[in-house]
C-alpha cells in the first residue's frame, strides 16, 4: 500500500500539526463535509489534536445518513415483494425505516442482496429475466455516474426487469443551506475529495465568494486531512476566501467531464429531501423522463407512502452541525449502533455511529500536549 | 479424486453407489447407501482403530492430565476458498480453540451435515484435507455421524468437530489472567483468512493473491509453553470478529485495559488494500492461523523470540500492552498520535457506498 503510506505519514502529521497550532492566532470552526472524512477525523483522533485551535464540526456527507425515512420506507415495501430481488450497497441494510430495516426484510424471506456495483444488479436482472431486480442507487456526485451507467445500460440491454430507487443528493446545495442557516457557526470548509473527483471544483467558487469561506477540497487519509485543515485555517488567518486543492492527486479543476456527461444523460436536477434537515430546493438527482421506465417508484407505485421522522431523533441538527452527537440526549441510550434512532448512527461514515464507535464520549480525558 | 463409484481404495462396495456424482437423500437414510458412504468415504481417509470399531461411540483411554473438551460448528460459504476448505477450518478450529486453554488435544470427533446434490468431488476434497489436518496434527477422529438434508436446507455442508485435549497445572492460561503491563503479541500478519473468503465470495472484481491463514496453532502454542510455561497467561485465536473483538472480550473476562499501538499492528498489503477498498477495517477481520497472547512482561522478549522461530509466527510482533484500566476498554494510540476506542462491532462489518 505505499500509495497510502505516505498519506499516513506520523512525522508528516506530527509537522502538520505543528503548523496548525503556529499559525492558528484564535480558535476557528471548520466543517469537513464526507463522513469518510469524520470517519478519519474521529478514527485517527485528530479533532482531539486540535481541538485548541480548531473546533471540527461534522458535516452532512453521509449518504446512508441523509437518505429520507419514506425513501426506506419505500425501499423495504419493494424489497418485500416476493417477484423483487433488492440490491444495495451493505450500509444500507441496517438503516431503519419507520418499522423495520432490510436485515429483518431479509429474514422474513425478502430478497435482498448486498452488491458492490450498480452493474452487479444489471447483471443479476440479465441472470434472471423472470425476477425484478430493484438497485438502492443512493449517494452524493461520487455514486452517480456508476448509477447512471447501469441505468444506461439496461437501457442498452434493452432489460425491461430492472429498475432503481433513486435518493441522489448534491454537495454545493448543502453547503449553501448550511451557510444560509442563521445558527450557522461554520467559517471554512473542506470539501469531499471524492465527490470532486468527479464535478470539479468550479461551483464551489461563486459559494465561496458570495459567503466568504475557504473551502479547500480535501482527501480522506489523516495527513490528507491535516493538510486540508492547515490550508483552510491559513485562508482564515489571512482573511481570504478561495477554493483551493489538497487532494491534487485525485482531483482536477474542471473533475471528470465523462462522468458528469453520463450523470446528465441519466439524471435531472430536482428538489430532495434530506433526512433530519428537510427538502433543499435543487439538491439532488432524479431520472430524466426519457428513463422512467427504470423508475422503481414509479413502476411499483410507492410515491404514496409517506414517513415522519421519530421526535426523539435529532439527526438534522447533528448534520447540520448544530449538535455534537453526544450531546443527543438520546446518544449511547436510546440509540446506539444496535438500536439505531437514526442514519447517522448506522453507517460507519455516520457522525454517531463514528463517535460511538470509537468511543469519544468514554475515553479518559487527557490535556492535549 | 474420481466421483461416483468405485472409490474402495481397496475395501469392496457390496452396493453401487450407481452412476450418481452427487450426494443423494438415500445417503442419509440409514440404509445401504449410508454404509456404503461411510466405507467408500469416510473409514478410508479418517480410518483409526477407535473409528474402526464402528459402535455407536468411541471407546479412548485418555492420557493424564484435567480434560478439556471444545465444540465448533463450521459454516463457510464457498466451502473452499484460497488456502484451505471447510474441512481444514473444521479441524484447525477445534485444535486450535483446545491449544488456546493450553491442552494437548488426542481426539476429535465429528458431525456433516450435507446438502443433496452436494458434488462427491467437493465432499472427497474436503474428506482428504481434515484427514490430511488432523494426521498432521496427529490427532485421529475417532467418531463421526452424517446427516443429509434436502436441497436448499444447507449451504452444502455444514461441519461440526468436537476435541478432546488434556491440561495440566503448569501451563494454563485461561481469559480472565491477564494483568497490567502484559505484553500483547500477535503471532502473524492479521485479516487474511477473511479477506479471501469474501474475495471469493463476493466475486471482487480485483485481483487479490490473499490466502487463508487456516492453521493448526498446536505446535507454536507448544513452543511458547516451552520457553514461558505459564508466562503466557492468555492464548486466544481471534477467529469471527477478529482481534478487536477477542481484544475486547479478555479486557472484559481480566478486568483490565488493553492499549494498542496502530502502527505495529501487521496488516498485509493486500489485506490493507481490499479492506480500504470495500470499507472495512481489518482488526474486525476473522483469522484461522494465528493467536494474540499476552504474555507477562518478563517473558515478552521470550515469547517474541519464540514465536518468530517457529514457521507459524515469523511475523510476530507486539501491538500493545495491558493497562490496569479503564476495565473492559482497548484503546488505540493511532498512526499520528491520537487515540480512540476499539469496541465491539454490532454485527457483521457492512461494506460501505463510497
Amino acid at each position: 500500500m505505499k500509495y497510502l503510506a505516505e498519506y499516513r505519514d506520523p512525522d508528516l502529521a506530527r509537522a502538520l500539526i505543528a503548523r496548525i497550532k503556529a499559525t492558528a492566532t484564535r480558535p476557528w470552526v471548520l466543517m469537513e463535509v464526507c463522513g469518510g472524512q469524520t470517519h478519519t477525523i474521529v478514527r485517527q483522533g485528530i479533532d482531539e489534536l486540535i481541538a485548541d485551535q480548531v473546533e471540527m464540526i461534522h458535516g452532512p456527507g453521509c449518504p446512508v445518513c441523509v437518505t429520507p425515512l419514506e425513501q426506506i420506507d419505500r425501499a423495504l415495501a419493494v424489497a418485500s415483494r416476493p417477484e423483487v430481488i433488492f440490491t444495495s450497497f451493505g450500509d444500507m441494510l441496517r438503516v431503519p425505516g419507520s418499522h423495520t430495516d432490510l436485515f429483518q426484510v431479509r429474514a422474513r424471506g425478502g430478497d435482498v442482496r448486498i452488491v458492490y456495483s450498480p452493474l452487479d444488479a444489471v447483471d443479476l436482472a440479465r441472470r434472471h429475466p423472470g425476477r425484478e431486480v430493484v438497485f438502492f442507487a443512493v449517494g452524493f456526485e461520487t455514486t452517480a455516474p456508476a448509477n447512471a451507467m447501469a441505468v444506461w445500460r439496461a437501457h442498452q440491454l434493452g432489460l425491461t426487469n430492472f429498475s432503481v430507487l433513486v435518493s441522489h443528493v448534491t454537495v454545493p446545495p448543502a453547503i449553501s443551506a448550511i451557510l444560509e442557516s442563521p445558527d450557522n457557526r461554520v467559517q471554512g470548509f473542506l470539501a469531499a475529495g471524492h465527490v470532486c473527483t468527479v464535478m470539479g471544483w468550479e461551483e464551489y467558487e461563486p459559494l465561496a465568494a458570495r459567503y466568504r469561506v475557504p473551502i479547500v477540497v480535501t482527501g480522506f487519509e489523516p495527513v490528507d486531512i491535516l493538510e486540508g485543515i492547515a490550508m483552510a485555517v491559513s485562508q482564515l488567518e489571512a482573511g481570504r476566501h478561495e477554493v483551493e486543492n489538497q487532494y491534487v492527486r485525485s482531483v482536477r479543476r474542471d473533475g471528470n467531464r465523462p462522468a458528469q456527461e453520463l450523470i446528465t444523460r441519466v439524471f435531472q436536477i430536482v428538489d430532495r429531501q434530506w433526512r433530519g434537515v428537510g427538502t433543499i430546493p435543487a439538491s439532488g438527482l432524479g431520472l430524466r423522463p426519457a428513463f422512467t421506465a427504470f423508475d422503481a417508484e414509479v413502476k411499483f407505485d410507492l410515491k404514496g407512502i409517506q414517513a415522519v421522522e421519530p421526535a426523539a431523533c435529532r439527526a438534522g441538527d447533528v448534520l447540520r452541525g448544530r449538535l455534537k452527537p453526544f450531546d443527543c440526549p438520546a446518544f449511547g441510550r436510546e440509540c446506539t449502533p444496535e438500536h439505531p434512532l437514526g442514519a447517522p448512527m448506522v453507517s460507519t461514515e455516520g457522525a454517531c455511529a463514528a463517535y460511538y464507535n470509537y468511543g469519544r464520549a468514554r475515553l479518559p480525558v487527557v490535556n492535549s500536549a | 479424486m474420481s466421483d461416483g463409484a468405485g472409490l474402495a481404495g481397496g475395501l469392496a462396495c457390496p452396493v453401487p453407489l450407481g452412476a450418481t456424482a452427487h450426494v443423494l437423500l438415500g445417503h442419509g437414510s440409514g440404509g445401504k447407501l449410508s454404509a456404503a458412504l461411510l466405507r467408500e468415504r469416510f473409514l478410508p481417509r479418517f480410518g483409526n482403530p477407535a473409528l474402526a470399531a464402528l459402535g455407536d461411540a468411541a471407546v479412548l483411554d485418555p492420557p493424564a492430565g484435567r480434560l478439556v473438551v471444545s465444540t465448533d460448528t463450521f459454516v463457510v460459504s464457498p466451502l473452499e476458498f484460497p488456502g484451505g476448505n471447510i474441512g481444514t477450518l473444521a479441524v484447525h478450529g477445534t485444535l486450535n480453540d483446545l491449544a488456546m486453554m493450553g491442552a494437548t488435544p488426542f481426539a476429535l470427533a465429528t458431525g456433516f451435515v450435507l446438502e443433496e446434490g452436494l458434488p462427491f468431488a467437493v465432499l472427497d476434497r474436503v474428506l482428504d484435507s481434515m484427514a490430511a489436518a488432523a494426521q498432521a496434527a496427529g490427532v485421529p477422529i475417532v467418531t463421526g455421524d452424517t446427516k443429509v438434508v434436502e436441497r436448499g436446507k444447507a449451504d452444502g455442508m455444514f461441519v461440526n468437530t468436537t476435541g478432546l485435549g488434556v491440561q495440566h497445572d503448569d501451563f494454563r492460561p485461561a481469559p480472565d489472567r491477564a494483568r497490567p503491563g502484559d505484553a500483547v503479541l500477535v503471532s502473524g500478519p492479521i485479516g487474511r483468512h477473511g479477506m479471501a473468503v469474501m474475495a471469493v465470495r463476493e466475486g471482487l472484481a480485483f485481483e487479490t493473491t490473499i490466502t487463508s491463514d487456516t492453521a493448526c496453532l498446536v505446535p507454536l502454542v507448544a513452543a511458547l509453553r516451552a520457553a514461558c510455561g505459564d508466562g503466557v497467561r492468555v492464548l486466544r485465536d481471534p477467529t469471527r470478529g477478529g482481534v478487536a473483538t477477542v481484544l475486547n472480550e479478555l479486557a472484559q473476562a481480566s478486568g483490565v485495559g488493553i492499549v494498542l499501538d496502530e502502527q505495529a499492528l501487521p496488516v498485509p498489503g493486500a489485506v490493507g488494500a481490499a479492506c480500504a477498498v470495500l470499507g472495512l477495517d481489518p482488526l474486525y477481520v476473522a483469522n484461522e492461523g494465528i493467536l494474540v497472547a499476552l504474555v507477562a512482561a518478563e517473558h515478552a522478549d521470550a515469547a517474541l523470540r519464540t514465536l518468530r522461530q517457529h514457521p507459524l509466527g515469523v511475523a510476530a510482533t507486539r501491538i500493545g500492552t495491558v493497562a490496569d484500566g479503564p476495565r473492559g476498554l482497548v484503546q488505540m494510540r493511532t498512526t499520528i498520535g491520537g487515540r480512540r476506542i476499539v469496541d465491539q462491532l454490532p454485527g457483521d462489518q457492512l461494506p460501505r457506498i463510497c
